[in-house]
């Protein structure tokens, strides 16, 4: 028998209800129920930060939350950050220092870095490799990500 | 040698530039949808039942269970399919076991259902009766007299071979030793060249698994129309040799299977093989009549992907007091796995190290690649390069020792240079080793700092600074494998002077589609953003052999620029004959056609489109091209000119041994990489920083371990990729040779950056610690062994088959 839980949460500025089964993680909810796929599944244990969301301010792996946790959060997912103009320089920053291969861990990266530039507005190269520890890239070699969340770094300040 | 001049560059020109990827906006903003998210209307989930056993005979198989799950549509075994054909390089593998099974990731059945939930609930329910066999967990057990056979021939009745008629897959008529293919390669006089040298050396080495961890887990949508049509959501890296190969298998005509890439979440040479899941995603689309969707986990990413090939290597090679080198000999011993992929054929390119990345009088290579229980070797970057480059750069450091020569003077006397033929017949037209050495050397201070670390080797607390330098030799101007080595690119204006370029290079993250538009922009004098590129679809895009090999800025580039050169053409052809002068006055620049002398603009490019299209004789520019690159098949002896280019790189490793610890920290990689002329350079940095660091993750912390078949460490946790905080700094320059043939005079570069890196780290420990490490990877443990004298060397009788 499926055991379903009524949530109420504020996905990217709105507020969503929804009916979900108790035993659904996060990121499965946000990518096939709610069908916002920039979050990305890497590897479901929370190793690689590809799935990286902001729950009331903080980042979390979202494949590491059960869905149910998002009752009364704030949540804010890579969609929510891509339409919200403060964010845009981050963006920019990433594109700009080719920071982007594959993509498929930029989501993640992008939301651990908006995290860095609220936390740390004016971190250094170091601190930012310690922000960045939890997100994995196989293209890059991280050090255009470096750049890129340091450039967003200075910009702001 | 073909080299080519320089060009005074335009000072609009895009060449050398840094050029933002053009997808990378909607990457950034997570809006790329990747196989992954793709939802086709109807489509059914898939998963894969796989062995819980290593070696053993399927006694049984009881679907009953599971077919009688609620929201079930298919399950299949191989019974279910008995027209299934073998895949793979060997024909010795078939998608669905219904026999026997050879590793853990052996796949036995497959379900289809409403969902992923319902799927995998309904392999809990599959029992499997197996039998076990006796494991053949080491290639050195693989060849020993007497071995269980991995793929025994079928036996009749009276319990004999079966016998079957020739040219039958190994998987059915099974293979009478546990020899996957060998090798055999030789040039000049070894006997002799030995008896010359002054100093031999001779030592080997281990190389272990290490795996893509592609961030973007494997996956495919297969579906079929109503007329029986395939079409296949696929990450391949070679849609068109695959579209004919699933045809083959599925015993239909390849016009009628057509393949679509979405965005691939990384490929570093997964995805050069058909792999089971492909196979089998298509029988249950076919059984169900429903598109079918199969996504990995990451477990099953690990558990079930292809690794980088363990190799086992003796390696002896001489030279004389003066420091010519005499000669090399090797023997290798590949685990090829229980079934063969790309990985059974890296030899070609390790061979092509051993025998030319330095000028080498005599050269004798043996490989045997040998069927084990263990998880099944691909290609991954570098191909076979990483294991022989280990190998040969740290004998160059140890014969220059043995000489008391320095190391960089040593490879210095022996480095190839521009004009030479190989004894394999390699022709190097532009080649900047020389530079890419002194360079290296140069900016990194190699010299002082080698003599220095020396110096203080014994000087007091635990840490120790050492300094290591390692050159290599890859193609750089594709690789003639298959029947052809190139790639068609059409290209059309439209009235308002964008430009589609449609090129059959795939795109995985390497930046093809911004150097190809780069590449057109500049014969036609527009911006970046004025091509839109269309590369990822069988049913449009030209031909192209795959995305591999370091290949597609070399062969799709000059593919393009055909494509752009005949445009350009054509468009100032119609500009002359409107302006009533001659074709070669003009040029295009910044959107318009100019006088080519003074730069006076005389037609916007845009205008003279809709000139031509909407004139009496009505026409559109829209031009094709095809470009095959100049270079020749090997022979049967394995000798020839496989690339029209060749890529050299010297990269200098500086680390920090903790001598208490074993902790290696690499803390600067000085890389100087001939890339015959920079393009993009933002692209070209990203390229090598990030090979630069996938080969420290080969040296220092990625090990894939395999023990008596069982996978044990198939996740993130215990399989260490190199993280943000470990990267070392990172000082990459380059070498423009201006190869000739090479568009722009650039060469190809995507497996170089990874391929020295533990070979320099291993220098780097030695002259740190005077410790000499021959297996990788360099973890604490290792580390610390050896500099207790705990770590046994790697032995090998090499063996040499009858």
């Amino acid at each position: 028998m499926l055991l379903t839980h009524d949530i109420e949460f504020t996905l990217n500025g709105v507020t969503k209800k929804l009916t979900i089964d108790v035993t659904m993680n996060a990121l499965d909810m946000l990518r096939d129920v709610v069908g916002l796929t920039g979050t990305k599944y890497g590897c479901g244990e929370g190793e690689c930060g590809a799935c990286t969301i902001r729950v009331d301010g903080e980042t979390r792996n979202s494949c590491l939350m059960f869905a149910v946790d998002f009752d009364g959060r704030d949540i804010v997912t890579i969609e929510g950050l891509a339409a919200d103009p403060k964010a845009d320089a981050l963006r920019e920053s990433f594109v700009e220092h080719g920071a982007v291969q594959c993509g498929f861990c930029t989501p993640g990266m992008v939301m651990q870095a908006s995290h860095i530039l609220d936390t740390h507005p004016d971190a250094d190269a170091e601190t930012i490799k310690r922000g960045l520890e939890g997100n994995l890239c196989r293209c890059t070699g991280y050090k255009k990500i470096v750049d890129a969340v340091e450039s967003a770094c200075c910009g702001g300040r | 040698m073909n080299v080519a001049e320089k060009p005074v560059i335009a000072p609009d020109s895009l060449i050398g530039q840094r050029i933002q990827k053009k997808d990378a906006p909607e990457k950034a903003a997570g809006k790329t949808r990747y196989i992954q998210d793709m939802v086709v209307p109807g489509m059914l989930h898939a998963k894969i039942l796989r062995s819980s056993r290593v070696h053993a005979r399927i006694k049984s198989i009881d679907t009953s269970a599971a077919k009688a799950l609620p929201g079930v549509h298919v399950v299949l075994t191989a019974a279910d399919v008995p027209d299934q054909q073998p895949i793979g390089v060997a024909r010795d593998h078939l998608p669905l076991k219904g026999e026997r099974v050879r590793s853990q990731r052996d796949e036995i059945a497959a379900v289809a259902a409403d969902s992923e939930e319902i799927a995998e609930a309904a392999l809990k329910l599959i029992r499997v009766e197996y039998e076990d066999l006796p494991v053949i967990a080491t290639p050195e057990d693989a060849i020993k007299p007497g071995a269980p056979l991995i793929h025994p021939a079928p036996l009749d009745a009276d319990g004999r071979p079966q016998a079957l008629p020739p040219k039958t897959p190994i998987a059915f008529a099974g293979k009478a030793d546990n020899i996957a293919m060998r090798f055999d390669y030789t040039h000049g006089d070894i006997a002799q060249a030995e008896a010359e040298s002054d100093v031999v050396v001779e030592d080997t080495f281990q190389l272990h698994y290490v795996t893509h961890c592609c961030m973007g887990v494997s996956g495919v949508i297969a579906e079929f129309d109503a007329s029986g049509n395939l079409l296949m959501y696929s990450n391949t890296q070679v849609p068109f040799l695959h579209k004919r190969e699933f045809a083959e298998y599925l015993n239909i005509d390849p016009s009628r299977v057509r393949i679509i890439q979405p965005p691939i979440g990384g490929g570093f040479g997964s995805k050069l093989d058909i792999y089971p899941f492909e196979v089998i995603c298509i029988f249950l689309a076919r059984a169900a009549k429903r598109p079918v969707k199969m996504v990995f986990t990451r477990e099953e990413e690990f558990l079930a992907s292809p690794t980088r090939q363990p190799v086992l290597l003796t390696l002896r090679s001489g030279c004389k007091k003066d420091g010519t080198l005499t000669f090399r000999q090797v023997h290798t011993l590949h685990d090829n796995g229980a079934y063969t992929s790309w990985g059974a054929t890296t030899p070609f390119v390790m061979m092509q190290t051993f025998s030319s990345l330095y000028r080498v009088p005599a050269c004798d290579y043996h490989t045997t690649v040998v069927y084990t229980n263990n998880p099944y070797a691909g290609s991954f970057r570098g191909y076979g390069n990483l294991q022989a480059t280990f190998a040969i750069e740290q004998h160059m450091d140890m014969l220059a020792e043995k000489i008391g020569m320095d190391p960089l003077d040593f490879r210095l006397m022996n480095a190839q240079d521009a004009g030479e033929v190989t004894g394999q017949g390699m022709t190097f037209k532009s080649c900047g080793f020389k530079e890419c050495l002194t360079t290296a050397a140069e900016r990194s201070e190699y010299r002082k700092k080698h003599a220095d670390n020396l110096a203080n080797r014994d000087a007091p607390g635990p840490v120790k600074r050492g300094i290591g330098i390692a050159s290599m030799l890859h193609v750089g101007g594709g690789a003639k494998i298959y029947p052809s080595d190139g790639c068609g690119t059409i290209l059309k204006l439209d009235d308002f002077a964008n430009v589609t370029l449609i090129t059959g290079a795939s795109e995985i993250g390497q930046g093809s589609e911004t150097v190809l538009s780069q590449l057109v922009c500049e014969e036609l004098g527009l911006p970046i953003s004025a091509v839109t590129v269309v590369n990822n679809d069988t049913a449009i895009t030209p031909w192209d052999v795959g995305v591999h090999a370091s290949r597609t800025t070399f062969i799709a580039g000059n593919s393009a620029i055909g494509a752009a050169r005949k445009a350009k053409a054509k468009i100032l052809a119609a500009a002359a004959k409107k302006h009533g002068c001659d074709e070669v006055e003009l040029d295009l620049r910044g959107g318009f056609v100019i006088r080519a002398d003074s730069g006076e603009p005389l037609v916007e490019l845009a205008r003279l489109m809709r000139n031509l299209h909407f004139s009496d004789k009505a026409e559109l520019v829209m031009t094709t091209f095809y470009y095959e690159p100049p270079s020749v098949h090997q022979d049967k002896a394995f000798k020839g000119d496989v690339s029209a280019a060749y890529a050299w790189a010297a990269q200098v490793v500086e680390v920090e041994v903790d001598t208490d610890t074993g902790i290696v920290k690499m803390t600067k990689v000085t890389g100087t990489h001939d890339v015959g002329r920079v393009l993009n350079r933002l692209g070209l940095e990203g390229q090598i920083e990030g090979g630069v660091v996938m080969g420290q993750g080969y040296a220092l912390t990625e090990n894939l371990i395999v023990e008596n078949g069982i996978t044990r460490n198939p996740n993130f946790r215990d399989y260490k990729l190199v993280t943000a905080p470990e990267i070392p700094e990172m000082d990459i320059t380059f070498v423009e040779s201006m190869d000739g043939e090479g568009p722009q005079g650039a060469k190809g570069v995507g497996e170089a950056p990874a391929i020295c890196i533990a070979a320099a780290a291993a220098n780097a420990i030695y002259n740190a610690t005077g410790v000499r490490i021959f297996a990788l990877p360099f973890t604490p443990e290792a580390v610390y062994r050896a500099l207790r004298g705990a770590a046994p060397k790697p032995h090998w009788q090499a063996w040499k088959p009858e």
